[in-house]
């Protein structure tokens, strides 16, 4: 059993300039320097103010549909034949992921702080939809930024974000996808940040986004240890696993278990097509240091400090940066980072959708990926907790065209009974 | 240690060009190109008609993958440079063979993440020894700079510039001219860089907020695009940017054998208010 050294809690704050060690930061261009300062002085201001914190939850509760089950998946524990595994089920939360107990938190703020206009960025589009939504809950004009690769992937939740009310931009640029999203919310803010507030979707990002998101997402571990206490017996499970794009539902969820010693923490990140620069997206195997986004952190880039593609068949996962307190966090053996590819995810995908009835996202599938390697390590009497951080239906295409691209996976079976037994034997029969 | 401080300055610095404006009475012109848009090859020609058509200073774009501060039209410069194979390793490359030759100061205008991935300690000798004059780095504001790239670049003696925008605090104004040496960057637009039909008419008043507090000289720019325009903000500042109107004009005459002569007619219109 592997223990870790916990951090002190003081070196696991950020400092003033949002530096976690030398990660993080503010680069950020001057113009949005006051507004960035303004942020970060209005969230101090109200994450301490009574009335803000009991709005954020009277909504997470009645709206969201928090606190989200912790459910013992029986099937997939037998399946593998290991460790008892134990899902958090934020894919049953409203608009069918995590992201929205951020963007929730961060449009109320937008509205304390008097902003009128709602901007987001979206890969999945999750991130998007949960956005739109809020926004539309407190009657707030939304624009969305997606690549238009991203779109292609995902365009139900295209039209989600439209049917909410939000207007969905195309971006054409670069990769089309995550990364050019957010290059252009950046662009939009720079000149429209008087009435409206950019509602970053993950653990990147100048100071405050970082902090403010993992904090809006904390609620995702803290719930999941009190539920393992009463589920399990233990609130520290042997193993805690979450995929990481920037890194947001991980951090929501690791955040509850940085001081616990015996919790080992894994990231997974997306192993894409393979180890190639340009067909992953696995930041800890073949990142450099950079700064990308307003942060200083891992970075997949050319020598010339050029960012490269990504690959992933998950939108929410393509992206060429992760959260700089995850760096921070790995370099002090606080958390463990491993990929899956994916084809490992799609496998994964099929696994949990046959043995407990359950579409992972996409994104969530690279944890059970991991989950379906580890597990049949381990113990009977071990346990893993893993944040199954959203819902598949959104991904059903994708996984469609990828099983077909691969000769076809789910053979549909008729229903036994008369047509049942082989041609072949009723042939033989005759 | 000594050799190190301070190269001899080839035809004189940042400084000393603002200086002569002065001199004249007049404000500097420093036009923008994105180095290696539409070619590396093309690039020092395209250097030649700037300083042919009046070019005090030259801000030498570095193209980057990700220009979060940039407009349409610098964000497709930046594009071609980088299909056509530019760097940061290209351009100091442009600027060691040809900043003598071209004999006006050069600025590198970058974003951090090229600058950063070389090292800071070897970009500023890189760029010492090439002969750049000053580095402007779009997402890197002095309360980074200072701690990070500014004191490898003070020991080569090449120039900081930073920005102030329309949304700095007087703090922010205060620490960015505390910080700069040469001049200091002022966006006159809360905005992307890009052209624009009117300039705001708050600009003199805005400027002058500026001025009053930064001793260096005040260069303005995002937006500009005609001589008119170029006239009038020339009234308030010390010197007078434009960049995406070059970059446009090289985007609609890439293939043109005379595209430097073109460019430098543009240049030559746009500074012949400051010519008096």
């Amino acid at each position: 059993m592997k223990v870790r050294t916990p951090l002190a809690a003081e070196a696991l704050a950020p400092d003033e300039g949002g530096r976690y060690g030398v990660y993080g930061g503010r680069y950020a261009p001057e113009t949005l320097m006051a507004p960035l300062e303004e942020l970060s002085r209005a969230y101090d201001r109200l994450r301490r103010k009574r009335a803000f914190t009991r709005r954020l939850r009277h909504l997470l509760e009645h709206y969201v549909g928090r606190p989200t089950p912790l459910y013992f998946a029986e099937r997939l524990t037998e399946h593998l034949g290991g460790a008892r595994i134990y899902l958090k089920r934020e894919d049953l939360l409203h608009t069918g992921a995590h992201k929205i107990n951020n963007a929730l938190g961060q449009v109320l703020l937008a509205n304390e702080m008097g902003k009128t206009r709602i901007i987001a960025e979206t890969g999945a589009g999750q991130h998007g939809v949960a956005t739109a939504t809020a926004a539309a809950l407190l009657g707030l004009d939304c624009v969305v930024y997606m690549g238009e690769e991203d779109m292609r992937r995902q365009r139900l939740n295209v039209y989600r974000m439209q049917l909410l009310g939000a207007e969905v931009v195309a971006v054409d640029a670069g990769s089309q996808t995550l990364k050019d999203a957010i290059n252009e919310a950046f662009r939009d803010w720079v000149a429209s940040f008087a009435d409206t507030h950019y509602v970053l979707g993950t653990v990147t990002g100048p100071e405050p986004y970082p902090r403010m998101v993992r904090q809006f997402h904390s609620v995702i571990g803290a719930e999941a240890r009190r539920q393992l206490r009463r589920l399990a017996g233990t609130a520290d499970p042997d193993v805690a696993v979450a995929c990481v794009g920037g890194g947001s539902n991980a951090m929501g969820l690791f955040s509850a278990f940085l001081d616990r010693p015996n919790v080992l923490l894994v990231g997974v990140e997306a192993g894409g097509r393979g180890p190639d620069l340009g067909d992953h997206a696995a930041r800890f195997a073949g990142g450099t240091l950079g700064v990308l986004h307003g942060a200083r952190t891992l970075v997949l880039q050319d020598d010339e400090g050029q960012v490269v593609g990504t690959h992933s068949v998950s939108a929410g996962l393509d992206y060429p940066a992760v959260g700089p307190e995850h760096v921070f966090l790995h370099e002090h053996g606080q958390i463990e980072f491993t990929s899956a590819t994916d084809q490992e995810a799609i496998d994964a995908f099929h696994l949990l959708s046959a043995t407990e009835g359950i579409l992972p996202a996409l994104e969530s599938a690279h944890a059970i990926a991991e989950v379906a390697r580890r597990a049949p390590e381990m113990e009977p009497d071990r346990v893993i907790l893993v944040n199954l951080s959203g819902r598949g239906d959104k991904d059903v295409e994708s996984v469609l065209e990828y099983d077909a691209a691969s000769g076809g996976r789910v053979s549909v079976r008729r229903p036994s009974g008369r047509h049942s037994g082989s041609a072949s034997g009723d042939g033989d029969a005759e | 240690m000594s050799s190190r401080r301070k190269r001899p300055s080839r035809n004189g610095g940042i400084a000393a060009s603002f200086a002569a404006c002065r001199k004249q009475r007049r404000s500097a012109f420093i036009p923008f190109l994105v180095a290696g848009d539409p070619s590396l090859e093309a690039t020092p020609d395209l250097l030649r008609a700037l300083v042919a058509g009046g070019a005090d200073v030259i801000e030498l774009g570095v193209a980057f993958s990700d220009p979060i501060a940039d407009g349409p039209t610098i964000q497709r410069g930046s594009h071609r440079a980088l299909a056509a194979g530019s760097s940061l390793s290209a351009v100091l490359g442009i600027v060691e063979r040809h900043r003598e030759e071209l004999g006006v100061p050069i600025v590198l205008f970058t974003y951090y993440n090229p600058v950063h991935a070389r090292g800071v300690e070897t970009f500023a000798a890189q760029a010492a020894d090439s002969g750049v004059d000053g580095v402007l780095c779009v997402d890197l504001p002095p309360d980074e700079g200072l701690r990070e790239l500014q004191p490898a670049l003070e020991e080569r003696g090449v120039n900081s510039i930073y920005l102030i925008a329309a949304t700095s605090t007087r703090e922010r104004i205060d620490r960015a001219a505390a910080a700069s040496n040469g001049f200091v960057y002022y966006t006159a637009r809360s905005d992307v860089t890009g052209e624009r039909e009117d300039l705001i008419p708050t600009l003199a008043r805005e400027v002058k907020r500026v001025r009053r507090r930064v001793r260096l000289p005040v260069a303005v720019g995002f937006g500009i695009s005609t001589p008119r325009q170029v006239e009038e903000v020339a009234k308030v500042a010390h010197g007078v940017v434009v960049g995406s109107a070059l970059v446009r004009l090289v985007e609609e005459n890439a293939g043109e054998p005379d595209l430097a002569a073109l460019l430098e007619r543009q240049v030559g219109e746009l500074t012949a208010p400051l010519r008096g």
